[in-house]
């Protein structure tokens, strides 16, 4: 257990320093990739670039095994098809992200270097979380 | 082009990358942030400690920041607070809605090579290219 949550702090000190590294914690530099038509920085995409062929590898590996480590399942999303769900969310999503240049990842990580623009951020997204869980609350819904 | 970083991308992105695949090896669980920021509440036994320990983690990482002159910068200030709020509401509003973030569908959803995730990506990297679009060179805020 103590060994389980050992790694599971790795894993994101690993993910933060990721961020952290490749400037993605620097909202202009976010807004500078957005802005296709200004002075464009394609950085992020090699940040996507460097994340998703590093996690292609590695999970083409975990995923011939039946069951994780340390846990009895993977906890994989069960929907197959697009809905409208994932559109419109994914739309609202990049608006909001546009806005302000960060991501939850970002902001959260940036958190720790102490920039106020992530705390009103997150202050925003709590707002989110709280939110849904009322919702969830009527509906009985957990 | 200008302020290209493509090495210091790479690399960063290849770490994030290795927490996503130690995460899934360990846990079984996506490292989508903001599914596990959206799972804190409601809050279930078992389910809660590895998703605030691994927030925690976000932002102990971050700390290797005070070991590279190189990434040093200039945190934007006198940025709309309201805007801000706003943003981030619109972001995990969306996010809850569609299932997933950058990291979610952007880096872990195309890495299983999902459909939906594919998708995902590009129409908020579409919306975010519109919306800064709007904002920079239209409205000019």
């Amino acid at each position: 257990m103590m060994l389980y949550y050992l790694i599971i702090l790795m894993c994101g000190i690993l993910f933060g320093c990721g961020l952290t590294i490749s400037n993605m914690v620097n909202a202009n530099k976010i807004l500078n990739f957005l802005d296709i038509t200004g002075n464009w920085d394609p950085s992020l995409l090699f940040v996507m670039l460097g994340a998703v062929l590093v996690t292609w590898i590695g999970y083409r590996y975990i995923l011939k095994s039946k069951q994780p480590l340390l846990t009895e399942k993977f906890y994989f999303s069960q929907k197959k098809f697009i809905d409208i769900n994932l559109i419109v969310g994914s739309a609202i999503f990049g608006i909001g992200w546009g806005l302000s240049g960060y991501c939850p990842g970002p902001a959260i990580t940036a958190l720790g270097l102490g920039i106020m623009d992530a705390f009103y951020f997150a202050a925003g997204m709590i707002i989110s979380l709280l939110l849904f869980y009322f919702i969830a609350i009527v509906k009985k819904d957990f | 082009m200008e302020n290209f970083t493509p090495i210091s991308a790479l690399i960063g992105g290849a770490m994030i990358g290795l927490s996503a695949v130690l995460l899934l090896w360990v846990s079984g669980r996506i490292a989508g942030i903001s599914g596990i920021f959206h799972g804190l509440l409601p809050a279930r036994s078992n389910d809660f400690l590895w998703r605030i320990i691994f927030l925690i983690g976000l932002i102990i990482g971050s700390q290797s920041y005070w070991f590279i002159p190189q990434i040093h910068f200039i945190p934007r200030h006198n940025y709309s607070i309201l805007l801000l709020v706003v943003s981030g509401f619109l972001v995990g509003f969306g996010t809850k809605i569609s299932g997933g973030c950058t990291s979610g569908h952007g880096v872990c959803g195309i890495a299983r090579m999902s459909p939906r995730s594919f998708l995902a990506t590009i129409v908020f990297l579409v919306f975010g290219f519109i919306t800064v679009y709007l904002l920079k060179h239209v409205w000019k805020f």
